[in-house]
């Protein structure tokens, strides 16, 4: 074996490594010495974008992150801990795995949710459903659809295997995301709040075990390679990418939740990004205790790795777990019954310090604290600056576009749109009915998943739209929590806590750290009028590839609580001469809609506006109704505007197709009318005897609700004089325009 | 009544076959770890839906070394009932108690989807609660559920009226379109020769509550439970 020379470590070096000359200071200064190689290698990816959030974590601290259900505070834990009652919790998080996934698309999506699902379970939750929020360029490029297909397999690859159900998301297509596409992958489990789990590592003398998988050459440097736009040479970089395997990590999640149960243990923490490094100094730091390791003990896949390699592996499926000396034998016995490593790689120390032994020879000694976001980790404030292009696509006329001449197929080429169409060749390849709780299943606002034994049932659903958020970074912000909130809320649930996952351009850009600061106020804004904290998340930035940023992307994942599974409600027209009601007024904004983009090529306006407390008064009305036992159906205006909020009501019902005729008098013309994307707008579906209490409980809570029409059992779609048109011809192109361009049908 | 319900590494549908049988059913059920060698305490014998060993081989082709399948094959041969939903199904052809292969899906995807079946024969210990030709309505979740068998094989399953549930649509036709894997005669779940062994592709135990849309599955609990 060679004995691999260690380079010299230099601020050039440290460059390489994607530290400045500022870092590279400061490590100097805190360690009062040059770094060694794997000090440096250290530092290096615990201050990378990744996992320092060194340019975003002033802004996120501006966000609401408490409130009385949260159990623990925003960012402490591997994911947000919220209460539900019943002594129950639940744990949830959504993540980014954009650049793995533009490189090797089937391992970077897989690892993405093998990733988030270690995020809960190590907090001694079992995961109960996943969901993803996807963005591609056109399919009609074959680099897209390969991305497309690829990244779908990849999800469903890894969740099936898990046993977790993929229950639902979005998918979005446009220009800006080729080359660039964005994998977000979301979990959330369930806990029982005397079984959780804490990320920290404390008792000078307990013991420090690493469990799961072996130790290879894979992944190093994932997390800085995450925070460097995508080139022509990231390419080469494939190496970089994990290789995913479910089947351990089905294993893991089993043995970790048996030794949650345990009163010895301390503390377990997943090994994701920066692997070893990232674990030790987190729970150390949590705990303000330090750790001395032997790296020689760490189970490895080939010989010969350096401290270095070790310590910056980002192979998957491990934990390092702390616990109470002396316990060592009971833990080795859970994990061997699942015939999973368990070894003892160090103790529990009170220097604060990471001592790296290795065959005897130290190969680091590094402050804990110093490497952690809310410790040494540094902090940014970038410059913004508005964009230019926000005045001058404000600026464009709309009222200047010629109407559509037949509206018939202007709708169909809506629905066509693969940003609309039916998402079902997606989730048919999810296994969405695992773990028997799926009470709405993808397809509808949002899914709902019982929680056995309880009456309730929790709704997820993820949203965020980057056309809203490019016209318009605060409402766009605004509107990817308003609008996942109104689609829980359609199903019946309280919105209680989200989760966020920001995708952005370059953030040494002032132009794109602008979209970045204003997106994040506009959510803070929603987030503290709809009473709904964050409970953390994850940045992405350096979404770019060589043509360009994508368009700012925050998507947001929701959760709500239904207390009584009876107030389940779903999105789809049921019964021949129901009334169909809006609460909420139409505005006939174009700007940034999918109609503009699909029919006239534009991406143009401004944002459809957003008036926070009038979007909550229509929460709040709905939800009574529903909880009245009055509401047959309820769905949300959102891309696509009424005409596509009506015609999926139509088509979606499984047992057979219900017909509408709609008729709606405005000063506005049909193609607002029917394409605006206003928001704050649900369209319910009520039986006549209703009708009345429909009124009085929209009027109690001061919103406009009005009859535009009625549930017709003729197969048709009739939307004033201009839309005629048969549910059959509109289903078609809705369900076959995704199978129709990946030539296969699932 | 007391049910096993075999656990190896990768099960993934061992926890809802057991709510079903207690929660549902309010009857006795255990798990048995895939280690284990003695089954005399158990009147039936499920073997859950999952990814055993991870099926990155052949499905089904590992789990059939773990030691508690040696003892399946003994139960089964001493005409203990023994049923194989999804995965189950895979490790019971590959442990050679029905005769067959399921292969990857015509279209070579993962497929999660709700199917309707037709009871093929209602007689059996497993199919009493049924009437003969009952369509029911429960989900289907797997990549290799491509039933194949060569063609005295299927012949004689026909003969032997061996062939449990056949995909069909709403209206109970069996037909191509309705067959969603590309599975030989449109089968969804065998019988062993005596019948004590079924293998089936749909998950009853995702069909017997109905908050979760269909209840169609329960039946093959319920009709297990019938004292014989």
């Amino acid at each position: 074996m060679n004995k691999i020379q260690e380079p010299e470590v230099t601020l050039e070096l440290a460059i390489e490594h994607g530290l400045n000359k500022e870092e590279w200071d400061r490590i100097l200064e805190i360690l009062g010495r040059k770094p060694n190689y794997t000090e440096l290698g250290v530092f290096s990816v615990m201050w990378s974008e990744h996992c320092s959030y060194k340019n975003s974590i002033a802004m996120l601290k501006t966000l609401p992150r408490t409130g009385k259900r949260l159990l623990v505070e925003a960012g402490a834990e591997n994911a947000g801990l919220v209460d539900i009652g019943d002594g129950l919790a639940v744990a949830f998080k959504i993540e980014s795995h954009n650049h793995p996934s533009a490189i090797e698309p089937f391992q970077g999506a897989a690892t993405g949710v093998g990733g988030i699902l270690r995020d809960i379970f190590t907090m001694g939750a079992r995961p109960i459903a996943s969901l993803n929020s996807l963005r591609f360029g056109p399919l009609s490029i074959p680099r897209n659809r390969y991305l497309f297909d690829e990244v779908v397999k990849g999800i469903a690859h890894y969740g099936n295997s898990m046993g977790v159900p993929t229950v639902a998301g979005e998918v979005y297509f446009d220009e800006c995301y080729t080359g660039n596409p964005l994998v977000n992958a979301m979990t959330i489990g369930i806990v029982k709040h005397d079984r959780v789990v804490s990320a920290v590592s404390k008792g000078k003398g307990n013991t420090v075990m690493i469990v799961g998988s072996s130790t290879g050459r894979d992944g190093i440097h994932g997390a800085t390679f995450a925070s460097v736009e995508l080139s022509e040479e990231s390419e080469e970089k494939r190496s970089s990418v994990q290789v995913g395997d479910p089947f351990t990590e089905k294993l893991l999640l089993e043995a970790t939740l048996e030794l949650a149960r345990k009163d010895y243990l301390i503390g377990v923490q997943d090994m994701g990004a920066a692997g070893i490094a990232c674990s030790t100094s987190e729970m150390s730091a949590k705990g303000k205790s330090g750790m001395v390791l032997d790296l020689s003990k760490v189970p490895m896949r080939e010989p010969g790795m350096t401290s270095y390699e070790i310590m910056l592996s980002e192979s998957q499926e491990r934990m390092l777990v702390v616990i109470r000396r002396g316990f060592e034998k009971e833990v080795i016995e859970i994990f061997n019954k699942w015939d999973l490593n368990c070894v003892e790689i160090g103790s529990v120390t009170d220097t604060g310090n990471l001592d790296l032994f290795m065959n005897g020879k130290q190969f680091g000694s590094i402050p804990a604290w110093h490497l952690v976001l809310g410790g040494g980790a540094p902090v940014y404030q970038r410059e913004t600056k508005e964009p230019d292009y926000l005045k001058e696509l404000h600026a464009v006329d709309l009222k200047e576009i010629p109407e559509p001449n037949n509206y018939n197929d202007a709708l169909k080429k809506i629905m066509a749109s693969h940003t609309i169409a039916d998402k079902s060749w997606v989730y048919h390849q999810y296994d969405h009915t695992v773990r028997t709780n799926t009470v709405i299943p993808p397809g509808g606002s949002a899914a709902v998943i019982r929680i056995k034994g309880t009456k309730k049932a929790i709704a997820i659903k993820t949203d965020g739209n980057g056309r809203y958020t490019y016209l318009n970074p605060y409402r766009g912000g605004a509107i990817a929590v308003a609008e996942s909130a109104r689609n829980v809320v359609c199903t019946g649930a309280k919105p209680i806590a989200i989760t966020n996952c920001l995708n952005f351009g370059n953030p040494y850009d002032p132009e794109i750290y602008y979209q970045f600061k204003q997106a994040i106020l506009g959510m803070g804004d929603a987030c503290r009028t709809f009473n709904t904290p964050v409970t953390g998340g994850n940045v992405s930035f350096y979404n770019e590839s060589p043509d360009g940023a994508i368009y700012p992307t925050p998507v947001v994942g929701m959760v709500g609580l239904i207390e009584n599974l009876d107030h389940v409600t779903t999105s789809y027209f049921k019964n021949d001469g129901n009334f169909i009601m809006m609460l909420g007024t139409l505005k006939g904004e174009l700007g940034g809609s999918e109609y503009l983009k699909v029919v006239h090529n534009l991406v143009a306006g401004d944002t459809p506006t957003i008036d926070l407390p009038f979007e909550k008064r229509v929460h709040k009305a709905c939800l009574e109704a529903i909880r009245n036992g009055i509401v047959n159906s309820a769905t949300d205006i959102s891309d696509g505007g009424l005409a596509v909020a009506i015609a999926e009501s139509c088509i979606n019902n499984p047992e057979k197709p219900m017909g509408a005729s709609i008729y709606i008098s405005r000063k506005l013309r049909d193609d607002e009318i029917f394409f605006g994307e206003t928001q704050s707008v649900i369209i319910l579906s009520i039986s006549e005897n209703h009708l009345l209490d429909m009124e009085r409980i929209a009027a109690r809570n001061i919103v406009p609700c009005f009859t535009i029409g009625r549930v017709k059992n003729n197969n048709r779609l009739k939307m004033n004089e201009s839309i005629d048109i048969s549910l059959d011809d509109l289903k078609e192109v809705y369900t076959n325009a995704i199978p129709d361009i990946m030539r296969v049908t699932v | 009544m007391k049910f096993g319900i075999v656990v190896f590494p990768g099960s993934n549908c061992d926890h809802d076959t057991y709510h079903v049988i207690r929660k549902v059913l309010g009857a006795d059920v255990f798990y048995i770890w895939h280690k284990e060698t003695s089954l005399r305490l158990f009147d039936a014998i499920i073997l859950p839906g999952g990814f055993s060993y991870g099926d990155y081989l052949r499905v089904g082709a590992v789990a059939r070394f773990s030691p508690v399948m040696k003892e399946i094959v003994q139960y089964a041969k001493e005409g203990g009932p023994v049923l194989g939903i999804c995965n189950g199904f895979q490790i019971l052809l590959e442990s050679g108690l029905l005769p067959g292969a399921l292969i990857p899906n015509e279209k070579m995807r993962f497929l999660c989807q709700d199917v309707h079946l037709k009871v093929t024969n209602h007689a059996t210990r497993y199919s009493k609660q049924y009437t003969e030709g009952q369509i029911l309505r429960m989900p289907i979740a797997h990549y290799s559920g491509n039933y194949f068998a060569d063609d005295d094989t299927l012949k004689r399953l026909q003969d032997q009226e061996r062939i449990a549930l056949q995909y069909c649509d709403a209206e109970g036709n069996v037909t191509a379109a309705a067959n969603p894997n590309g599975s030989k005669l449109n089968i969804a779940g065998i019988y062993n020769e005596y019948k004590n062994v079924l293998g089936m592709m749909p998950h009853p135990e995702r069909a017997a509550e109905a908050v979760l849309g269909s209840e169609d599955g329960l039946g093959m609990f319920k009709s297990l439970l019938e004292r014989n």
